[in-house]
């Protein structure tokens, strides 16, 4: 029950972390009205602070909110397609800040995204051919000669399971399905040969039939190629199904983490226990019948169920006003990661198997008393 | 084609409880020779306060298949044939909706049926208010009104759904998405219809939000006792949410039955690919492999059942003709009757009674 330093290493040692992100702040400065401008004060939409993220090779980390939280904005922070208003990213424990140029397409060869829309993250009228191609030119992968190049490609489409590669090499986009697509845009992403996959919300305009398609896929190249992916999705039953690792975000705050098992089954923080039983779920027709959890779709009929503004956005835990539990502290303080007790001690010894953690003062030691009597 | 076996024979039992009757429907995009089969030869019944859930992917015809119900299909679309009878409950004649004249139409619209469209919350007029919005209605359908009793319904329909009046007077966007939601809600409930027909009402909200106006909503259908048209992809929510699902693909239904029955012993392969297409959130972990393949393009449907290239148990009459919705297993039509509320119909080769495997 201590404070977690945000940047200790895991056990398994620092060799294994791609991309690390410390103190990630990102404010997207908004348009000053008169009185505003008198009284000196810079408003600003606060889109992400304080976000602390490890991709591990051969890992799979879930960014877990509603939209608005500012997930999305983590993922083109770590792309480095935004500036940071503040904090650091470090690949391989190096610190880089890349503003386009050379630097920024090396960058890119190892830090690649996948985009939630494949209808429109391909050029319409290129085809498939030149998707790849123009990714293995620019990462200098694409080999001497013809023949290399075509084995690149083939390859490419093989590690997507577009086969034969001959039947879709020469398509364009309109000929393709959503998840043909979205495989493009994966073999695309796979041309630079990166360390790390950001996926934006890579499944969420597909169809539901094809969504395991792609995510079974993502997992298999993770397994392949060793890749660390973040998988960014608001759908907290696929982060339990892809994840290995969960973290949920709200209002541009991180504020639970740990393995997705943990999270999902023993959800610590009162936000992420609203997002989980608020998700579908079949199996609660079940227990209703049985009696159980009378009170819970009552609870969950109040309040307003609004995201915190992100221009003035409350004080201390931004989840206070709508959080069932609020002490005094969650309105003046910003609370910490605190390490969730009981959950994690069977993970604990495992190398590399994040701990369990909450930025909730329920799980702080000076309060844990009143949390008992909170969740009781 | 056309050949058409008429819904299990337990709808006729209970006649007297159906708001709305479709029989044989079928929605085309483009006439003549290039014509786009969007809804083929669909068949149901909507029962007096139920929630009738309609299951599909994209490209499945099920948005086609409200609007066409709904004489709201813009051109190309026109509905091929079929009949959708309105019975209006208070013992006046039932109404043929495809047959009614311009006159009839406004009177039937929102005052009987009415929808929540597919992402809402951009539904609403931007330059009005609320207000303006929520009484415009019923100005249309209730000219001896004055305006401060529309004003009063205007502001009990906000208290119905959870929205405090005083937000009358706001623009759309002045409120969240999820408020812009219930403001729709709550128009669609002006005229107290007793059908409204749902358009991926949710889709675009968040979980929570989500959550809180199915709950909204669910409490309001128990005191007003309308009928509900829930169309999603989300099959999960419809399980929790309806009480018959019916479930869509490549324009025609494959599968209907209560929403349980659905859940715990899906018959159609579709709609086991499709319930094993959504990882659970509680309960073992299990591998999912979803459907291989993707969804048939209304273009170029392939022969027989739209399903059989991506079906696991596809056999060889699949590819060849197309299976009759009907009741499963070797007992006839005519036995579901027995079962009143559990009647069930599938399209499928393998329950076909003939070839059961079961």
């Amino acid at each position: 029950m201590t404070t977690l330093s945000e940047t200790a290493s895991p056990a398994g040692g620092a060799t294994d972390v791609v991309l690390e992100a410390e103190e990630l702040t990102k404010h997207f400065p908004v348009r000053r009205r008169l009185r505003a401008a008198f009284s000196g004060e810079r408003p600003a939409v606060h889109a992400v602070d304080d976000v602390a993220l490890l991709l591990r090779r051969g890992r799979v980390t879930a960014l877990v909110g509603e939209s608005g939280s500012g997930k999305s904005t983590v993922a083109r922070l770590l792309a480095q397609l935004y500036p940071r208003t503040g904090g650091a990213i470090r690949l391989h424990g190096a610190e880089t800040t890349v503003r386009g140029g050379r630097r920024f397409r090396a960058y890119s060869g190892k830090v690649q995204m996948i985009f939630q829309d494949p209808f429109a993250s391909l050029n319409p009228v290129h085809t498939v051919r030149y998707h790849l191609t123009r990714a293995l030119r620019v990462h200098d992968r694409v080999g001497r000669g013809r023949a290399e190049t075509e084995a690149a490609l083939a390859d490419l489409l093989a590690k997507v399971q577009l086969t034969p590669p001959q039947r879709y090499i020469d398509k364009f986009p309109h000929e393709l399905s959503g998840g043909q697509r979205q495989r493009v845009a994966i073999a695309r992403a796979l041309a630079a040969g990166p360390e790390a996959l950001l996926a934006d919300e890579p499944v969420s305009m597909l169809d539901v039939s094809i969504r395991l398609g792609i995510l079974n896929l993502l997992r298999d190249l993770k397994e392949q190629m060793d890749l660390a992916i973040l998988y960014i999705t608001h759908d907290i039953a696929s982060a339990r199904y892809f994840a290995d690792e969960t973290q949920v975000m709200y209002a541009g705050r991180m504020v639970e983490g740990g393995d997705s098992e943990s999270v999902t089954q023993q959800p610590a923080h009162p936000y992420t226990r609203l997002l989980i039983d608020s998700a579908p779920d079949p199996d609660r027709l079940a227990a209703q019948a049985g009696g159980a959890d009378p009170d819970q779709s009552a609870s969950l009929d109040e309040g307003t169920g609004e995201v915190a503004s992100l221009i003035h956005p409350p004080s201390g835990c931004r989840f206070h006003p709508r959080c069932p539990h609020a002490m005094q502290v969650c309105t003046a303080q910003v609370p910490p990661r605190f390490e969730v007790a009981g959950v994690t001690s069977r993970g604990a010894d495992e190398s590399g198997r994040p701990a369990h953690w909450a930025a909730c003062w329920l799980y702080s030691p000076e309060h844990a008393g009143d949390a008992a009597g909170a969740a009781a | 084609m056309t050949l058409h076996v008429d819904e299990p024979a337990a709808q006729h039992a209970d006649a007297d409880e159906a708001v709305l009757r479709i029989s044989g429907l079928s929605v085309d995009y483009g006439v003549g020779e290039r014509a786009v089969r969007a809804v083929s030869d669909v068949s149901l019944t909507l029962r007096r306060g139920e929630v009738l859930g309609l299951a599909g992917e994209s490209g499945s015809g099920k948005s086609t298949l409200a609007y066409g119900l709904t004489r709201l299909l813009a051109p190309p679309g026109v509905v091929a044939c079929g009949t959708v009878i309105y019975h209006p409950g208070d013992g006046s004649e039932p109404v043929d909706v495809l047959a009614l004249d311009h006159a009839g139409l406004r009177r039937f619209r929102w005052a009987q049926t009415s929808i929540v469209f597919q992402a809402a919350m951009n539904a609403l007029n931007p330059v009005d208010k609320i207000s303006a919005q929520l009484t415009d209605v019923i100005k249309a359908h209730r000219p001896d009104l004055d305006r401060a009793a529309r004003i009063a319904r205007a502001r009990e329909l906000l208290g119905l759904v959870g929205i405090p009046a005083d937000r009358l007077d706001s623009y759309p966007h002045q409120l969240s998405g999820g408020m812009r939601q219930r403001v729709m809600i709550g128009m669609a409930l002006a005229l107290e219809p007793r059908i409204v027909i749902m358009d991926e009402p949710t889709t675009a909200l968040d979980v929570v939000m989500q959550r809180q106006i199915l709950a909204v909503f669910t409490r309001l259908r128990k005191r007003l006792d309308f009928s509900v048209v829930f169309i999603t992809h989300d099959l999960s929510l419809l399980v929790e949410f309806a009480d018959r699902i019916a479930i869509m693909y490549g324009g025609r239904i494959v599968e209907e039955a209560p929403a349980a029955q659905i859940y715990r012993d899906p018959l159609h392969p579709y709609s086991d690919g499709l319930l094993h297409s959504f990882p659970a959130l509680r309960g073992p972990r299990r591998e999912l492999a979803g459907i291989p393949g993707s969804p048939p393009d209304p273009r170029s449907l392939p022969s027989g059942c739209a399903f059989h290239p991506r079906c696991p148990k596809a056999f060889d009459p699949c590819a060849r003709e197309v299976p009759i919705l009907g009741a499963p297993g070797e007992a006839g039509p005519g036995a579901a009757q027995g079962a009143g509320g559990g009647a069930r119909s599938v399209a499928c080769w393998l329950h076909t009674s003939d070839r059961s495997t079961a």
